[in-house]
């Protein structure tokens, strides 16, 4: 065995281990940093959001990027959980830690259940017109919120306990992507995958398609009704317009620009995301034309023949200059 | 009496709907996409024309020649730099792509003419034409005539032209067409450049309609449009029609007799009641997928 394969292997044995261990050196480093008061206020107000962001990528990354099927009601199934989670949590009267996890777990079955709803009529359909079809989906539930009396119509949801820590949110973020890569690598991962990469082949061998299309985004939407609930009792109060197709949309960006099917990737830039136009002030009014950019340029680089065709000369240039490489790039 | 006036109204913006579902349903049926930029040409062309009345003083006719000239030439230019090198990659890339430039008109629109909406002057000088009790504004009966003509037009062009019978034939295999010495590549463009022709002819309309612009019109508009061409059949020119006449007047009963803010609702529910019924749509063929 080659001394490169060996270490890869080793690599492969430990990675999870060693994800852990930066999770847990990232969670004290903060808390450190916190507790010798080094963190401005700015900054600290930036935490949660971050991982609320990372928390809807991961999820959404399980159905655009491992199941390649675009949904643009992300938001809505936020914005479900969200309501659901605070409505629960301003009648009920137990102690803290209690309150939240009880919400938190509520309002990601409530977002669930509305997965499941909507996801076992529609997922039959694919491509844009399921992309469509969520994107409806979104907006009548947030028209349906400005029409209920209980959820405060289109003023919001006013009061709501600002119960939140970062060491929650950060428990959350952590479960979240523990359970999505473990699914995505399991045997029901696998069907999922085999479904983007080839529906027909996949159909063609009995797998029952839209079951794990439907597992899939049932998932996805708990985990986005999860971010909804940190999201409003971080804040207080909920609006139905934080919620309309723009926060799909910013969710989609950063989904895109992490890259899909990378889950590392989608951490990384739902940090980027969230932090770059607080840190760029008065770039403000340029985010959109940046998501913009993102979306387009990612795409052709990414997915276009002839964008491929020359990533691949270069990388091969590369690897020849390299003084220990074999001639032509190709080992073996 | 009520009854008819909302029903007219509903003619009206269905008229609206059904111009730009024309150009989804053209640009569906030829890349098989969803131009999800379509509804922000609309917003486009509506900006050039009000740019061009207003700064230029120029005729309102020359106005909307310009606005569609405008509109077809970047409805080309989007067509050659963001969709055609992604004419093989996967539907999932394309659509994200489309996002992108939909995003992309919207937020440079924004940039120039800032975010809030600016009051737009009818330029049709047709008044009201009073029926007994009934009263149709200008606007409407232009927008329904100008709807018809340009789809008997269209259906004229489609069916008699050499170019049009290169459209059908690329819509309905691309390699074959190809084979037979048609220029793939031209047709396409051809089919972006009218499709967005007619969204600005339907920015017009619906500037002159509801007396107002802004960089965000046309991102509803254009969705509920797409929900039209898919409600009449999507591929097919009649059914884009149907479809998007069908969609203003249930739109404009449901905000009249229901509820205004629950009509977004409706229309989103029409869709998806369409789709899990009958995905192919009220005229349009289902196809069987081939291996």
């Amino acid at each position: 065995m080659k001394k490169a394969e060996q270490s890869k292997v080793m690599w492969n044995k430990y990675k999870p281990f060693i994800w852990a261990a930066a999770a847990v050196v990232i969670y004290i480093v903060i808390m450190l940093l916190d507790g010798f008061d080094m963190l401005s206020r700015h900054q600290k107000s930036l935490l949660i959001p971050i991982l609320v962001n990372v928390i809807l990528a991961v999820s959404l990354n399980l159905t655009t990027g491992f199941l390649g099927e675009l949904t643009l009601g992300h938001a809505g199934f936020m914005s479900v959980g969200a309501y659901a989670g605070c409505l629960l949590s301003l009648s009920l009267d137990i102690p803290e830690p209690f309150r939240i996890i009880i919400c938190l777990v509520f309002g990601g079955l409530v977002a669930a259940v509305f997965g499941l709803i909507i996801g076992v009529p529609v997922l039959r359909l694919k491509g844009d017109y399921l992309a469509i079809v969520t994107l409806a989906f979104g907006e009548i539930i947030r028209s349906v919120i400005v029409n209920l009396e209980f959820t405060g119509g289109a003023a919001g949801l006013k009061g709501i306990p600002r119960s939140t820590t970062f060491t929650i949110a950060f428990l959350c973020a952590a479960i979240t992507i523990v359970v999505i890569r473990n699914l995505v690598y399991s045997r029901q991962g696998l069907a999922i995958r085999s479904i983007r990469d080839n529906r027909i082949a996949a159909e063609s061998i009995g797998m029952p398609v839209s079951k794990y299309k439907v597992l899939a985004f049932v998932i996805a939407a708990f985990f986005a009704g999860v971010a909804g609930v940190l999201y409003g009792q971080n804040l207080g109060h909920l609006s139905p317009s934080d919620f309309d197709y723009n926060k799909s949309i910013e969710i989609l960006v950063i989904v895109v620009l992490g890259g899909m099917g990378s889950l590392t990737g989608s951490v990384i830039s739902a940090i980027v995301i969230t932090v770059l136009p607080e840190v760029l002030r008065g770039a403000d009014d340029y985010r959109m034309l940046l998501y913009a950019v993102v979306l387009i340029v990612m795409m052709i680089l990414n997915a276009s023949p002839k964008a491929q065709e020359m990533k691949a000369n270069l990388a091969a240039r590369f690897r020849r200059r390299k003084p220990d490489g074999v001639p032509g790039g190709k080992e073996e | 009496m009520e009854f008819i006036s909302q029903f007219i109204n509903g003619l009206n913006v269905g008229s609206i709907y059904a111009l730009i579902a024309l150009g989804y349903t053209m640009v569906y049926g030829i890349a098989k996409m969803l131009n999800f930029a379509h509804g922000d040409i609309i917003m486009v062309g509506a900006y050039t024309v009000y740019v061009c009345l207003s700064s230029a003083n120029m005729p309102a006719f020359a106005a909307v020649l310009i606005g569609i000239v405008v509109c077809s030439l970047l409805g080309m230019v989007i067509e050659k730099i963001a969709y055609k090198p992604l004419r093989k990659a996967s539907p999932l890339a394309v659509l994200i792509t489309a996002i992108g430039v939909s995003y992309f008109l919207q937020s440079v629109a924004q940039l120039i003419f800032g975010s809030r909406e600016v009051s737009f002057q009818s330029i049709i000088p047709l008044g009201a034409v009073s029926i007994g009790e009934l009263k149709i504004s200008g606007e409407a009966v232009v927008t329904m005539a100008v709807t018809i003509l340009i789809m008997i037009l269209l259906t004229l062009f489609i069916n008699k032209t050499k170019a049009g019978s290169a459209m059908l034939a690329v819509s309905e295999d691309k390699a074959a067409a190809e084979l037979m010495g048609i220029n793939v590549n031209r047709t396409i463009s051809l089919t972006f450049a009218i499709g967005s022709g007619l969204a600005a002819i339907a920015g017009v309309l619906y500037a002159c309609s509801y007396g107002f612009i802004g960089p965000y019109m046309g991102s509803m508009t254009g969705i509920k449009a797409f929900v039209a061409a898919v409600l009449g059949g999507i591929g097919s020119i009649p059914g884009a029609m149907i479809g998007g006449i069908l969609l203003g007047i249930i739109e404009s009963l449901s905000k009249a007799y229901i509820s205004t803010r629950l009509s977004d609702a409706i229309v989103f529910g029409v869709l998806i009641l369409v789709l899990v019924l009958r995905p192919s749509g009220i005229l349009g063929k289902s196809r069987t997928e081939k291996v």
